[in-house]
């Protein structure tokens, strides 16, 4: 029982708290106001996850904390990939209004829906043992099925949806049994706990709950080889719950398998850098090969996102604090480049409908040369050349993976880099070199701030990295 | 007075970009006007700042000058700095530019202010990369480079220039991430990516190895050598003019810079076990890409193989080791870069009027063309590397150097001089002699504007040819200093492995 004059020891829970009763808040003031608050409610939430951030950054006390008996870890680590959910979350959400209003799907459910699938990122991002991560993970994959199919007249919507839900709950079956798996060999769910009984080597049994909760975990991210869905999820569901997608849940999803193999499993790092430098290479290798016959640009950008993943990936399989560091600026610039890249594909629209092939941005560098020239400094970024961002990126993870000996996978890493700069290339080819179709209708106020915003961070950060790289370096020294 | 002199000639092209990005509105006549003088004047303004630096720097030191170090990455910093090896490309790369916007003035009437931005953003990045002095610096400027070479030949490229502009993409990202993981790898055993501080750690002799093949992907790629150079031809003959002049004079030299700034210094010990290899290369480079360009059609694929070739030369002078050797290969990289500049502004001057560069679609062109004439024919004679030309001094020098080194190398390579006769010669009187074409009845000489682009470049081929003391005595002192090292290192890594040797022996005989 927590006393009265205990709740100040809640304080580093705030930010969570505060977004569970803004949520709860925002349903019954929707549920009261009807279908017109749908675009003051989803105004609002924007409003609460700026609040939550803030609350993050103010108000949360620094330092390490333990909650609940252990199994609710707040630190430097959590504190970084929540504040990167909350900017992916708020970012998606601004990308989306403009988009509702057009589709007059303004209401109140999408922004609660948001704002609750965030709080399970959050939850998830803390978690530190089996039982809240399995109830962080499922609060934000049940909020992101039913938001894959929030255009409910849509066949490719509720297809989406539908698919999201039946494989997610496949993979929440697999990351369960796993869990009992190791629960049942350890005799304990907590990470701390874990890491004590596998210190001196693990039996066969516990390998198999690792894996299946591997399993789990590669789903979530959409890493191969269980990345099936997501090229059909990212296409069917309505483009702004995809930047949502590719942005947040990425994040948080990352953040705990981060946090579980490190701080669980140290003692068979052996074991499990097999499968992560698999998962791995498999994962550049399928995200670069297979983007390129693309010809949607939401296909396109869940295969980028793939191989994204097994980027960020490299720098799990590490091992080290180093590596750690390398995924987490690898996610913050992957937030910024995503966010950016949908601005763009959001405005992507003619006459009031939306259109989403790629040959649609055949010269825009002559109807639109500011949206084309951060679009291309963004996909070049995506590529990884340098002086972008995204070059950073991927060079964190590499000199992690260098160091750590993993040679095969830095050279097979950066082989499929160039292959995946074709694609990229091949859009800028498109907004450059081709003569222009027709234009698209003019961008909307709050897309050009996320594009500028993210366009900015992105072509910028060679010049001041030292923020994201610091806080980064702080981040992954608090797992050790 | 103490000022930033070095960043200020790296990122004051920079700020002309984002001056035309800024005050350039529409494709009007007046707009493309003020983005073509914009960038005239900044590259202009480089160019004279940096001959500051020339007239300031003391070419009896072998250490970095104008040196400026401030934190950046926490293992990387902004350190910045010039010696006699990389100086003389700074200058060649300031001098052009001011060269490839005039030659650009009329012949790009499409998206100018995009052109402007690009060319000079390349310039800060082409600076930057011969400045650097922190690896993570060099290989974001090395690599940034793509960016704007890849718009420009894809955009003002000719009718294959999205083939041309993949390739080249492609092809030297490729190599160049190689070197990256090498770079890393060098990180984790020396702890620092400070260049200045690299060339004095001694990296153990595996490592050695291993990046000095990842580095050989990316230089030799750029350089290009041959079996790599395929990459070469097509940018070139796609590229605009002011492209091709850019690619030939300065990007191609990155490669032999960072064979001189790295792979040299760093890795002596490998570099002196795999000198063969690259002596292998370059003497195909120069035999088999001088017989190519005997029977090209097209004048600029003629001259893009010849610049295989003569990097050939570049590349065997280097690795020979001997002091002729080195200075030659800097120089003949100086030397080419004004003399292969030239000669595709020549190309660009016909190809102007005619729009074809076809090599049979010219003839005659003297009976029209006579100041065209001259000025082509000493950069023809420049190429072929007739004494009194800045080409004879590189080529002889470097192939002086090698003769000590390996002779039969040297004499295989001689066979260059003669074939770049063959062919340099035979498309001069193609192209120059012989009756005019009928076509070719009202083609116009040389302009005012052409006059003053070949004028400095006429110049300088001869004056370097007459007396290469200055540049020479530039890098002597830098060279110097790499040759003691370079030396030290291998006899070094030679008497461990004698000793290993003996070691074994008496092993043996105990036994």
């Amino acid at each position: 029982m927590i006393e009265f004059t205990q709740l100040s020891s809640l304080m580093p829970v705030l930010p969570e708290a505060i977004l569970a009763v803004g949520a709860m808040v925002v349903l019954m003031l929707g549920v009261m106001g009807g279908d017109r608050s749908g675009p003051a409610a989803n105004g609002w939430c924007i409003g609460l996850l700026v609040l939550v951030a803030y609350a993050l950054i103010a108000w949360v006390p620094h330092g390490r904390f333990e909650l609940f008996g252990g199994s609710f870890v707040v630190d430097d680590f959590s504190r970084f990939l929540k504040l990167l959910t909350l900017i992916g979350s708020a970012g998606a959400l601004v990308l989306s209004l403009d988009y509702l209003n057009l589709r007059h799907q303004q209401k109140f459910e999408y922004g609660a829906l948001f704002l609750i699938s965030t709080l399970g990122m959050l939850m998830l991002i803390s978690a530190s043992d089996l039982i809240a991560l399995y109830l962080g993970l499922e609060l934000m994959s049940l909020s992101l099925y039913v938001v894959a199919a929030y255009d409910r007249d849509s066949t490719r919507s509720t297809e989406a949806g539908l698919k999201y839900f039946v494989l997610g709950a496949l993979s929440s079956g697999m990351l369960l049994y796993g869990a009992s798996l190791i629960y049942g060999f350890t005799g304990t769910v907590n990470f701390a706990g874990i890491a004590k009984a596998t210190s001196a080597g693990a039996g066969i049994g516990l390998i198999f709950g690792l894996v299946f909760l591997f399993v789990g975990f590669c789903f979530k991210i959409s890493a191969v080889p269980f990345h099936m869905w997501t090229p059909d999820v990212y296409e069917g569901a309505p483009t702004p719950v995809t930047a949502f997608f590719a942005a947040a849940p990425k994040v948080a999803a990352i953040a705990v398998f981060v946090r579980a193999t490190i701080t669980a499993f140290p003692g068979i790092t052996h074991e499990w850098q097999q499968i992560v430098v698999f998962v791995s290479i498999a994962s550049m290798a399928l995200g670069s090969f297979a983007a390129i016959g693309q010809r949607n640009i939401k296909r396109l950008m869940a295969y980028s996102s793939i191989g994204h993943m097994g980027y960020a990936l490299v720098g799990l399989a590490a091992g080290t604090a180093e590596g750690v560091q390398g995924v987490l600026v690898y996610m913050a610039i992957y937030v910024a480049m995503t966010l950016g890249t949908f601005a763009v594909i959001l405005s992507m629209r003619r006459g009031g409908k939306m259109v989403e092939t790629i040959s649609d941005l055949g010269g825009l560098s002559r109807t639109h040369p500011t949206m084309a020239f951060l679009l291309a400094m963004l996909l070049f970024s995506l590529a990884g050349i340098p002086p972008l961002a995204g070059f950073f990126a991927k060079f964190y993870v590499f000199l992690a993976a260098i160091k750590a000996g993993l040679y095969l996978l830095a050279v097979i890493g950066v082989l499929t880099s160039v292959v995946g700069a074709y694609y990229y290339l091949a859009i800028v080819k498109l907004m450059y070199f081709d003569e222009p179709v027709t234009g698209f209708d003019p961008m909307p106020g709050l897309l050009r701030i996320v594009l500028g915003v993210a366009g900015l961070v992105n072509l910028l950060f060679f010049a001041y990295p030292a923020p994201i790289v610091g806080a980064a370096t702080a981040a992954a020294a608090s797992l050790f | 007075m103490n000022w930033p002199i070095l960043s200020v000639v790296t990122f004051l092209p920079l700020l002309g970009a984002v001056l035309v990005m800024l005050l350039v509105r529409g494709e009007t006549p007046v707009a493309c006007g003020t983005a073509r003088w914009i960038a005239l004047w900044t590259t202009l303004i480089t160019f004279a700042i940096s001959l500051v630096m020339v007239w300031r720097f003391d070419s009896t030191s072998a250490e970095f000058q104008f040196a400026e170090k401030y934190p950046w990455l926490g293992i990387a910093s902004y350190h910045v700095g010039v010696d006699g090896i990389s100086l003389p490309f700074v200058i060649l790369t300031t001098a052009l530019m001011p060269i490839c916007i005039l030659a650009s003035w009329t012949a790009i009437q499409r998206r100018v202010k995009e052109y402007m931005i690009a060319f000079l953003i390349l310039e800060t990045l082409m600076v930057g990369t011969f400045s650097a002095l922190d690896l993570v610096l060099f290989y974001l400027f090395f690599e940034g480079g793509l960016i704007p070479m890849f718009l420009i030949i894809g955009v003002w490229g000719g009718p294959r220039r999205v083939y041309a502009s993949f390739k080249f993409f492609l092809y030297t990202l490729l190599g160049s991430v190689l070197m990256l993981l090498a770079i890393m790898a060098m990180y984790w055993d020396a702890g620092t990516t400070d260049i200045a501080t690299l060339l004095r750690h001694g990296f153990p002799i595996g490592l050695q190895k291993w990046a000095w093949f990842a580095f050989f992907a990316s230089f030799a790629v750029k350089m290009p050598m041959w079996p790599v150079h395929t990459w070469l031809p097509d940018a070139h003959v796609e590229a605009p003019t002011a492209g091709s002049v850019i690619l030939a004079a300065i990007l191609l030299k990155m490669g032999g810079y960072g064979f001189l700034r790295f792979s040299l210094p760093m890795f002596p010990v490998a570099s002196h076990d795999y000198a063969p290899i690259i002596f292998t290369l370059s003497v195909v480079a120069i035999v088999y890409t001088s017989l190519v360009a005997l029977m090209q059609e097209d004048v600029k694929k003629l001259i893009a193989y010849s610049s295989v070739a003569h990097m050939g030369f570049v590349t065997m002078g280097i690795f020979a080791a001997t002091a002729q050797g080195v200075a030659g290969g800097i120089f003949q990289m100086i030397s080419h870069g004004v003399v292969s500049g030239a000669l595709f502004l020549c190309v660009g001057v016909v190809y102007d009027r005619m729009h074809t560069r076809e090599i049979a679609f010219y003839g005659g062109l003297v009976n029209r063309m006579p100041l065209y004439a001259f000025v082509f024919m000493i950069f023809t004679l420049a190429n072929v590397g007739l004494p009194g030309t800045s080409g004879f001094v590189g080529e002889f020098l470097s192939l002086l150097g090698t003769f000590r080194a390996n002779t039969s190398v040297a004499f295989i390579a001689t066979f260059g001089v003669i074939l770049s006769a063959c062919y340099a010669l035979w498309l001069y009187r193609k192209m120059v002699f012989g009756n005019l074409k009928p076509a070719l009845a009202g083609i116009k000489d040389i302009g005012w504007r052409e006059s003053i682009i070949f004028a400095p470049l006429v110049v300088l081929t001869i004056v370097l040819g007459v007396a290469p003391k200055p540049v020479l005595d530039m890098s002597s002192a830098s060279v110097t200093q790499l040759l003691d090292r370079y030396g030290r290192a291998v006899k070094a890594a030679e008497i461990e492995r004698q000793s290993v040797q003996v070691v074994s022996a008496t092993t043996d005989d105990t036994r």
